[in-house]
Order: structure tokens, then sequence, then C-alpha cells
């Protein structure tokens, strides 16, 4: 080729190389501001929670049985809110895995495919409906449910929220166990009726088994999903920190806390604004080891086949 | 590349237009006993002044309100007790300069559900213990307080720490601001509260007299038994007016940095605020000043006279007229 | 000849058959009954959804006149409206969306079309499936401590925005990386042995087909945004706010400004939460009325996302 030529084109290309480059690292500098996100979400509450720690012990934190930061005679005890935590998401669980596996082995194993194709949807549906909305409707419409049955409940418990918010992580459970059940291999299925069994049966006996722990893997990450909930406890449930296993009493939650202190914005730097921060963190914590454990569940059930 | 020069101009843009034009603004912070009248008050200022100023009111609580205002972070502070002297201290340090003005007055109220037909009449003794901090995990069944009262569990709801409340109450029933167990349903939102009691059948709660009254038959007063003169009085108007419901009755303020009301918008407020608050705070449930008292606290504020008729110190049982005295004397 | 029966006896007997006939019976009435409580199971969802509009509805339904959506909230109930939240709302989401939608998208392209395979994309692969899992009321901290007061933005619809934004990063950069997945390969292929780059393969001929799954994502990432209360508290919108923010577009010069930016705020979910906290049976009819403005509207966008998908399924013709 004339050099002339080769010279009109090689400007061209350059310039385009420019813009491949930049569109690169700005399309690259997009993606790792996933890491930046969680860097930041760590970075900010370690932060304050530092703070927070330099005039609390963790071990008084850890163990104190009362959790009154804005008192005269503070107490730091974080039990109580993680109590009520994990209170609630254990109502909820005991609604959503007996619910959620029912719904998930009869949509995947059972149901006539028209069933399936237009209650599935549903379900989706009910996983859109806004939190604010369930706590609404567990505040002013379950409670006085559950009062008519269970005469002396108080009108904040735990006991609503927690069944509220388990047939909201229904759809959400269901769906995971659904996938854990639909990859075993039809091939065991077929072995499984050739031998004479009856769907349940084979359900019961072969698809479970096989699909165990992604069925708890389900399980766990409803947990995560239950303890993260924040608007339906904090409308439903009172916000009464309390050390107690009894749902039909009110207790907090480290989200509703949360809600609460930030709904009577404390000024910045102040220990009741940074005990906020060392809750979240310790609620952070949680999430993560619930989700890990998920994560490893399913490695495990990846790896049978 | 267009993209880009749109990119920047835009942003640049942005952060341009922070220093420019902003609708005037007053900021509002504090009690949320106060905040119903506030709150009145702001929405008619508002619907006068047809949206030329902004108004915000937030309920952070008397001490939160008081946190920030000695800041700078808010223009007034709603205060359901008088500033204190750590709060004075702190205002002096960040040098600003306080105009306090009362609004009203509150008749704290002791409430049990509807359905509560055994405690009518309470004393403060009774109050005392079932809310002293060492009735802490031991006080929890209506028995305990009194032999003829029914076995059932106690269900408490209170004030907050963060409230204005909650240190008046604490001061007139256990002696000492701010002691209290912590065992209870806290929240400055006494809404929390209201609902609370009106869902549980063995409760027990405190809170303004503006909530009993905006919500009838959700909730139902109790009698206390007035200290000085043994009879037990109902909270009521007429009863803070004539000067019977005692310990819990109560000033309501309004604390204005002396700055801020500099400002026409501010000042326009809180004149707005003296010329209406009485209307304003019966409609809401409370007891409105003499007024002698509005006048006086107008030409305090003309004068923008700082400072506090309190000391700083707590203090239980001021009634009407002696506010009127000390803000007139003063 | 015996025969091949798995079960019990070798001799098929006259009782031996009956046993069997009534074993399977048995065991089929059972799965009868499965269905039944399965079907049963299911439908507790179902009629929990149906319960939840029709009490919505019942107490809400006469609060939704014009003037609730033009009046600012009030200490009186009939008069309370949801103009200042609904504002809010769409300012929000106009931030939301202008920050979070090219962000995810771009981070969900770079992911599958540049990233190579090491520990740099995998970490951020890990990153982005773990944001996910992270509770909302986190990303409401993590917003109070930078956006609030490290970076100064204040409590102001732009830190409202961002940390919406941030939220709906997981899913939107999910559903990107599945509909930029399913365009296929000949596709890519063709147009690189005409001499295209990877941008404008990317942009000329791999967007385009995925911009419907692209658009369903981020739909359903906005409307989760939307319905969100948690993260907005806790950066301190207000609960009560009886004015609006500066408009953007005024008659005055400049003509477009960005005030608004950093007004304070309210939005549509904080509404409804402030008057459920009200104990009177008034404000709980608003609350019902903005609650049913908020399914409606989160709905109808889930529901126009669902047939999005649906329609480009039955549309592309590889």
């Amino acid at each position: 080729m004339p050099a002339a030529q080769r010279s009109l084109i090689r400007p061209r290309i350059h310039h385009r190389d420019i813009r491949e480059r930049l569109v690169e690292a700005f399309l690259f500098v997009c993606a790792a501001s996933a890491v930046a996100v969680t860097t930041a979400i760590v970075v900010v509450l370690v932060y304050e929670s530092a703070g927070f720690f330099e005039r609390v012990s963790i071990v008084e934190f850890l163990t104190d049985t009362m959790w009154t930061p804005l008192f005269a005679e503070a107490r730091y005890g974080i039990l109580p809110l993680l109590c009520g935590t994990l209170l609630a998401a254990g109502v909820a669980l005991v609604v959503a895995v007996p619910l959620g596996l029912t719904v998930a082995l009869y949509l995947s194993e059972f149901a006539p495919v028209k069933v399936r194709e237009s209650v599935k949807p549903f379900l989706e549906l009910l996983e859109g409906v806004p939190t604010v909305v369930y706590g609404y409707f567990a505040l002013l419409f379950v409670t006085p449910l559950l009062q008519s049955v269970i005469p002396d409940l108080p009108g904040f418990n735990v006991l609503s929220p927690g069944i509220v918010i388990g047939i909201m992580i229904v759809p959400y459970v269901g769906s995971v166990s659904e996938d854990a059940m639909r990859a075993v291999p039809n091939a065991l299925r077929e072995a499984s009726y050739a031998c004479g069994a009856t769907r349940l049966q084979t359900t019961l006996r072969v698809v479970m088994p096989a699909a165990a722990s992604g069925i708890a893997a389900a399980f766990v990450l409803g947990i995560a999903r239950a303890t993260g909930e924040t608007m339906v406890v904090a409308i439903a449930a009172g916000q009464q920190p309390n050390l107690t296993l009894d749902p039909t009493e009110p207790a907090a939650t480290i989200t509703a806390y949360i809600v609460q202190v930030a709904l009577g914005d404390l000024p910045h730097g102040s220990i009741g604004y940074q005990s906020i921060f060392a809750a979240g963190l310790v609620l952070l914590l949680i999430t993560l080891l619930f989700n890990i454990l998920a994560h490893l569940l399913r490695m495990r059930f990846r790896e049978a086949y | 590349m267009k993209f880009a020069l749109f990119g920047g101009a835009a942003a640049g843009a942005l952060f341009a237009s922070h220093v420019a034009l902003a609708a005037p603004e007053v900021k509002i912070d504090g009690s949320s006993t106060v905040y119903p009248v506030t709150e009145a008050v702001a929405e008619e200022f508002q619907k006068a002044k047809k949206g030329a100023v902004r108004v915000t009111v937030g309920i952070s609580g008397t001490g939160g309100g008081f946190k920030k205002f000695c800041r700078g972070e808010t223009d007034i502070s709603n205060a359901s007790r008088p500033i204190l002297a750590q709060e004075m201290e702190a205002c002096k340090q960040a040098g600003i300069d306080y105009i306090e003005l009362p609004v009203a007055f509150d008749a704290l109220a002791v409430v049990v559900h509807p359905q509560n037909n055994w405690a009518e009449v309470m004393t403060v003794e009774e109050l005392k213990k079932i809310w002293e901090p060492a009735a802490q995990g031991k006080i929890t069944n209506w028995k305990q307080v009194r032999p003829d009262w029914p076995d059932a569990k106690l269900s408490l709801y209170g004030a907050g720490a963060d409230s204005g409340t909650f240190d008046y109450f604490t001061e007139a029933v256990v002696g000492k601001a701010k002691s209290s167990r912590g065992d209870y349903t806290a929240s400055e939102d006494d809404n929390i509260l209201v609902q609370g009691v009106s869902g549980d059948k063995f409760a027990l709660g405190y809170f303004g007299f503006a909530y009993v009254h905006e919500n009838p038959g959700k909730v139902k007063t109790v009698k206390i038994v007035n200290p000085k003169t043994g009879k037990p009085v109902e909270p009521s108007m007429e009863n803070v007016i004539n000067g019977s419901y005692q310990p819990l009755s109560r000033p309501l303020f309004i604390y204005v940095n002396r700055k801020a009301a500099e400002r026409p918008e501010v000042a326009e407020f809180v004149e707005f605020y003296l010329a209406n608050g009485a209307t304003l705070a019966r409609e809401v449930g409370y007891t409105p000043l003499p007024d002698a008292a509005y006048k006086a606290a107008w030409a305090r504020f003309q004068e923008r006279k700082t400072g506090t008729v309190f000391g700083g110190i707590p203090e239980v049982g001021v009634q009407i007229m002696e506010l009127l005295e000390r803000e007139l004397k003063s | 000849m015996a025969s091949i029966s798995p079960s019990i006896a070798v001799e098929p007997t006259i009782s031996g058959v009956t046993e069997i006939r009534s074993n399977v019976a048995r065991r089929r009435r059972w799965d009868i009954v499965f269905a039944v409580v399965g079907f049963l199971a299911t439908s507790v969802g179902v009629v929990t959804l149906l319960t939840l509009f029709v009490d919505l509805l019942m107490d809400g339904y006469h609060r939704l006149t014009p003037d609730f959506f033009l009046s600012f909230p009030s200490r009186r109930a009939a008069e309370a409206g949801i103009l200042s939240a609904w504002v809010g709302t769409c300012l929000v989401m106009i931030v939301t969306a202008a920050i979070g939608v090219p962000v995810a998208v771009s981070a969900g392209i770079y992911l599958e079309e540049y990233a190579p395979r090491n520990w740099v994309t995998m970490l951020i692969e890990i990153n982005v499936s773990n944001l996910a899992a992270v509770p909302s009321i986190v990303y409401g901290l993590l917003a109070l401590g930078l956006f609030v007061y490290a970076l100064g933005f204040g409590q102001s619809i732009l830190s409202g925005g961002l940390t919406l934004a941030l939220m709906i990063m997981p899913v939107v950069v999910v559903a990107t990386r599945e509909a930029v997945r399913a365009v296929p390969h000949t596709i890519r292929e063709a147009a690189y042995a005409v001499g295209a780059t990877r941008w404008q393969v990317t942009r000329d001929h791999v967007l385009p087909y995925s911009i419907p799954g692209i658009a369903t994502g981020v739909i359903i990432g906005l409307a989760r945004a939307i319905g969100e209360t948690a993260p907005l508290i806790t950066i301190g919108a207000l609960t009560f706010i009886a004015y609006l923010p500066n408009a953007p577009i005024t008659t005055t010069p400049p003509f477009v400004n960005f005030d608004w930016l950093w007004s304070g705020f309210t939005v549509l979910p904080i509404q409804m939460f402030n008057w459920v906290s009200r104990p009177g049976t008034a404000f709980h009819a608003n609350a019902a009325a903005a609650g049913i403005v908020i399914v409606v509207l989160t709905l109808a966008m889930n529901g126009f996302a669902i047939y999005l998908r649906y329609r480009l399924r039955k549309r592309i013709t590889w």
C-alpha cells in the first residue's frame, strides 16, 4: 500500500483505539463500583462502630441484657435487640418453611401446567408489594385477627409481624427450593416411578433428599431475608427492647431500633448516633454469615451431580 | 464527545446551583409534645404565606432538639421543659443566644386502656413505685402496686429518653430527672404510645394531653391525687388553669435562636405563633395561656430578650400564674 | 414365570394381589391428599395478597379524591394529601434512574462482554451478589455516614436518590447480564468478521437486542426502589413536609436549575408509614389510600416488566 494511503488510515484507527480504551475503562469503573460500595459499607460501619466501642466495651456490648443507650443510666447490651431479631425471624421461618416447601413441592412435582403458569406470577407479585404496606397489614388486620383468637394479646407483638414476614418470603423460599428440586435429574424420578412409587413417595423419598442441601440453602436464605426486614417489625412489633422468647410480647429488632433512632435524628458523633452503626454492623455480620452458609450448602449440593 | 461535554456542563451547573436561590426556610425540631401545636401553626402559616416560606418540623424529642439547636442546625426548638444547665452551657459555647417563649400549658396525662376499670385514681407514690429504676424487672404485676388490683401483667409505655416529657415525668414522679426503669416501650413519638396503650388491656402509659384529646375513646385518663390537697384530679384544661392538676401540669415552650430571629421569615413565624397560639393550642387539646402571658411573650420577643427564667435546673409544679409573673418580672 | 414385582410376595396369590392393590390405592390416596394440601398452601399466598388488597381498598378507597393527590399532609386527617410525597417520589426516582441505571447497565455489560477470567472479575462478581444480600437499612446507614455527612450532601433528594441507586444495582446488573448473554455469539462474530471493534459490536449489535431485557430489569429495580422506606428514613427524609422543592424548570433564567437536589423531601412509603403510626382511624384511612397508590404503582410497573419479558420472548427470532 502506498505510504500516502497508509497515513490516511492510521489516524482513524488511532482515534478509535483511544475511544475503545476509554469505553472499557469507564465500563470497568462502573463494574468496580460494586467493590467500592461494599468497601464503603464496611468502612462506614466499622469507622462509626469504632467510635462507639471506644466508649463501650465489647464484652458489655455482647453480654449485657439491657439496651437503653439514651437513658441517664445507659446500658448497651445488644442481646435484647438480637433476641428480637431472631425471634421475629424464627416466627417467620415457622410459617415460611412448611408453607414455602409445600408450595415448591406442589408446583414443581404436582401441579398441572396451567395452575403453575397462573399461580407463579401471583407469587412474584407477593414479593413485589412494598414492605411498608405489609406493615400496615400486620398492624391493622393481622393483629386484631390474632387478638380475637388469643385474648390479652398486646397490640404490639412479634407474632403478627412474624407471620406476615413469613408469608412475604414464601415466594423467595419457594423459588430457591424449586430451583433445587428442578435440578434433580429426571432419571432419578423415573427410576422411582418405575419401582411403582406414587408421586408423593417419589417427591418425599427421592426428590427431596436429593435436593436437600439446596432446600436447606433456601431456609437459610429465608432467615437472612427475615433478619434484614425492617418496616414490618418497626410498625407492628412495638419498639421496646425486650429480652424474651415469647412472641406474644412486644420486642424491638435491630432494624426497628435503627429506624427509631433515625426518626429522632441524633446529632452526628453522639453515642446514640454511633450505636446505630454498631447495631448495623452486627446485623450485617449476621446476614453475611447466613448467606455464606447458604452458599456453602448450595456448593455442596451442586457437587453431588 | 458531545455527551461528555454535556455531562460536564450538567455537573458544573449541579454544584453551582447549590449556592444559588433557595426559598426561605424555618427549621424547627424538638419535643413531640409541643409538636401538635407547632405543626398546626406551621400549617396555617404556610397557608397564609401561600407557600412562599417553608417550615419543617421534626420530632427528635426535647433533648434531641436542644442538641441540634445548640449547634445552630435549627432556628426554633420545641421544648416540653425549660432548658437545662448543660444545654445552656452548650449554647453558650456555640455562641447561640436563645429567646425563651412559653406557648401553652400541658396536662401530662397518665393513661390506661379504656376497659381498665380498676385504676381510676392513682397517687404519685404509686407511680413512683412503678417507674423508679429499682422497679426494673421487679414490679411487673398490677397486684404488686395495689393489692386489690388484678393479678395481671403490667405493660408500660412511656416517653423515650430524649423527650422532655420523660425528663418532666421522672422529675415529678421519681424525684430525679432521667431516672427511670428501662424495661418499657419507650418512644419519642407519642403516637406510638397511644397505639400501644389502646391495644393492650393491661397497659399503663404517660404522654402529653393533646394526644388524649386527639384520640378520644382510645385511652382513658387516670385521676392523680394532688399531693397538696389530697384530692384526685383528672387532667383537663380547667384543672390546669385552676392549678389543681398537680404535679403533672407543665408549661410548653419554644426557644428561638436570636440570630435567626433577625431573618424576616423567622420573626414573622414567631409572631404568627404567639398571635394564634391560644386558638391552635386549644384546638389540639392543650391549655392556652392567659392573654397577658402571650402579650408578655410578644414583648419579650420584640425586645429579643434572651435567657431563661428557670435557671436551668429541673422544676416541677410551676403554675400558670407563677409562670406569668416570672415572665413579666424578667 | 414369576412376575417381576419389586414389592412383596413371589407368588401372585389372590390375597397377595389384593394386598398390593390396596397398598397402591392407599398411597395414591395420600397423593391426592397432598395435591389438595399443596394447592391450599399455594392459595394461602394468593388469598393473603387478595385480602391485603381488599383491606386496603376498603379502608382507603374513599380517600382517593383529586384533592388527596394535590394536598399537602395536614394535622387534620380529612385535609391531608400526598402532594409532597408523590412529587418527592418522582424526583428521587429521577436521580435513582439517572445515576443507578447507567452505572449498573455499564457494569453488566463490562462483566459480560469485556471482563477477562481473572481474580478481579471474580471479586467484582462476588461483590455484586453480596450486595444483593445486604439488608436495605444497611444501605441507609452507608448513605447516612457517607452521603449525608462525609460528602456533605445533607438530607436531600440527592442523597436519597444515590442510596436507592446503589440498592437497585445488583438487580439491574443481573438483568443486564442475562439479557446480554442471551444474544447469540453468531451475531457478535459476524460483526467482528467485518472489522468492528468491541465497543462497536456491543453498541450496535448486542445492546439493541438486549434492551428489552435490560428494560425489564430496570423497571423491576425501580419498582423495588419506589417501595423502599427504611434507607430513606435512615438518611432523614422528613415525615412532615408541607412544601415542594423548587421546580427544576422555571420561567426565569437560568430556566433549568438543580436546586431541588438539595431539598429536604419525603416519599410515598414514608408518608404512609407516618400515617400508620398515628393512632387515629382517620389517619389510617389516609395510610390505606397512600398504600393503594403505592401498590398500584409498583404492581403496574412489575406487571409491565413481566409483560415486556413475555413480548420479548415472542419477538426474538435469531
